[in-house]
């Protein structure tokens, strides 16, 4: 069994501010309306996310494009309900949006779409892309001479997928010290924990044995995540890994660490208004 | 045909600071000369195809023109989630240079031969497909590859095809080159079975059938209406493929064919290889003669067909 960290323990008590509930009101809406979407990878997300957005990225909601822009790719596409929260907020898109999650003629969909949502980096969904993608976004800014920074938000189920250690082995032979891969470690994948279905640990060692500068901290201590997040590069050469240790459904206590708020197809009236009791009205 | 395209990888470069080599693992030396002359725009990135993929995309995505190389089955199988995601949904400009498309790797077995690499790339939308048939046709079709819009599959041949084609052709993708003037049949050939089809008219014309030939370089996009130009009047299309019958040339026509032509269809021959993996060693020529797709058994399998079919004057479906 996986050794308890410190870090994982303080995710577990961690308690969250106004604005981490009103960005939870934000997910849990879209949930609603739709009537379906990944509630617990979306809400173990949202202080990385918001952290991200809110005050590392150099980002102009104006000029979703800007060629100067830093970038960032939600690699676990399944938890999109917290990047668009995020975008949504920041103004890349009107908040009403939010609403129409995954219907017919919305822009957002159950996973992140390239051209369809403005901010969106790159289309994912599909496990194990965003980190290959990312290396050669930080390495053509290497090449161009760019000071954009690019961050990969990977889950801990993604990084089963081998080709997530074929992308870290890329970005440690270029010593792509703009590249920032932050890792989701709520230990619970879509069956079951991570230590069943296919274990991680040592992972701070596995990072760190690939060429990775690693960190580690609680992935929903805002403050914390602002420190860690704001040096780039963290070590000079190398690519950063930031396992950020969280909890699963963090925020509602009947989604917390429990694989069955992987995904919701609806919400009940009782569900709803637990919801309520955890994070206000919505 | 392989050390041409390479070197055009090359000449790119130095026209074009968009332009970058990625290759796998490949033979020592390969483009060693702009690894001298473009160290950063030569990229050598190990035996991890599904990331070379994925990064690629980012490249593309920040304004490069990669050019990835490694052999045509790790481009096709290995990650064919990464090509149609990464690539083709995004729809980039990321050239997949696949060595050894068919049975070029013949004396190395099944894992090394793509020979259902058409079908599986013409599946994926964005995508475009190319076959050369020999090196001057590989040179300008590279030529070509510098501001096409999304992906390209490019397979290739092997050292030392014959050349058969011909500058005053010209070459551009998506366009069909008509070798031979439509006669009792058409043949429609990709990549180096053009050299097999060229032979097996000459065999064709000492009976007294007069064979047509359609260069169909390009099987994604097909050229639809140079298709429908040659075969009017003829009594038998036959299609040529150094690939299973599944999803390849004979299918893309086929399809074509049936999308456009409201009766009359034209009777076809289907000449490929069968629907099974290769358990023979040898080499690609061995190998092509062994599944009927010489020339000499190509032109009998083409003879045979004709008595049998019925003349048809193909209609334009009208909508």
């Amino acid at each position: 069994m996986t050794q308890i960290s410190p870090h994982a323990e303080a995710a577990l008590t961690c308690t969250l501010d106004e604005r981490s509930l009103y960005l939870r009101r934000l997910v849990l809406g879209s949930v609603r309306s739709a009537g379906r979407g990944h509630v617990g990878p979306a809400l173990s997300l949202i202080e990385m996310v918001r952290v991200l957005y809110d005050d590392v990225l150099r980002i102009d909601p104006n000029n979703p494009r800007d060629p100067a822009r830093d970038r960032a790719i939600l690699s676990k596409g399944h938890g999109c309900l917290a990047l668009y929260a995020l975008l949504a907020d920041r103004g890349f898109f009107p908040l009403s949006e939010l609403d129409g999650f995954c219907g017919p003629d919305s822009i957002l969909g159950g996973h992140p779409e390239y051209g369809m949502v403005p901010g969106v980096e790159a289309s994912t969904g599909a496990l194990g892309h965003g980190l290959s993608i990312g290396v050669g976004l930080a390495l053509a800014a290497r090449m161009r001479e760019r000071t954009y920074r690019t961050f990969v938000l990977l889950g801990d189920g993604e990084i089963n997928e081998g080709s997530v250690w074929e992308a870290a082995m890329g970005a440690a032979k270029h010593g792509l010290d703009n590249l920032i891969a932050l890792i989701d470690y709520n230990k619970l994948q879509s069956y079951g924990p991570t230590d069943y279905v296919l274990p991680l640990e040592p992972l701070a060692d596995k990072w760190r044995s690939f060429g990775f500068a690693v960190q580690e901290l609680n992935g929903h201590d805002v403050g914390a995540l602002r420190t860690v997040l704001k040096q780039v590069p963290a070590v000079p050469g190398k690519p950063a890994a930031i396992i950020c240790h969280t909890v699963k459904g963090k925020g509602l206590p009947a989604a917390e660490s429990n694989a069955d708020w992987h995904h919701k197809n609806k919400l009940t009236d009782s569900e709803l208004d637990a919801i309520r009791v955890a994070v206000g009205d919505f | 045909m392989r050390n041409t395209a390479m070197n055009m990888v090359h000449k790119l470069a130095a026209r074009d600071e968009r332009v970058l080599y990625i290759g796998s693992d490949p033979g020592a030396g390969t483009l060693r000369a702009m690894s001298k002359e473009f160290p950063k725009r030569h990229l050598i990135e190990g035996i991890s195809e599904a990331h070379i993929i994925g990064m690629s995309a980012g490249l593309a995505m920040e304004g490069f023109v990669p050019y990835v190389n490694t052999i045509a089955t790790f481009l096709t199988r290995r990650c064919y989630e990464q090509v149609a995601v990464d690539l083709c949904l995004h729809n980039l400009p990321v050239r997949l240079i696949a060595n050894g498309g068919g049975l070029v790797y013949a004396p190395l077995g099944p894992t090394h031969q793509a020979i259902e690499d058409i079908a599986i790339m013409r599946a994926l939308p964005n995508m475009t497909v190319v076959c050369p048939c020999d090196a001057d046709e590989a040179s300008r079709l590279m030529e070509q590859t510098l501001d096409w819009t999304g992906p390209i599959y490019i397979r290739l041949g092997k050292g030392g095809d014959a050349v058969v084609s011909k500058a005053e052709h010209g070459f551009e993708i998506g366009k069909a080159i008509l070798m031979r003037p439509p006669g009792d049949v058409v043949m429609v050939t990709t990549g180096i079975m053009l050299q097999r089809a060229l032979a097996a008219a000459d065999l064709l014309a000492a009976q007294g059938i007069r064979a047509g030939i359609l260069h169909m370089h390009t099987v994604k996009p097909l050229d639809t209406e140079a298709l429908l130009q040659a075969i009017r009047g003829t009594r038998l299309v036959a299609t040529l493929e150094e690939h299973v019958p599944s999803g390849g040339l004979g299918s893309a026509v086929a399809e074509a064919l049936i999308d456009k032509l409201g009766s009359g269809l034209p009777a076809m021959l289907r000449l490929s290889l069968p629907d099974r993996f290769m358990h023979n060693y040898g080499s690609q020529d061995s190998l092509l003669k062994k599944h009927g797709l010489s020339a000499d058994a190509i032109a009998t399998s083409v003879a045979r067909a004709l008595p049998a079919s019925h003349t048809s004057s193909p209609q334009l479906h009208s909508t």
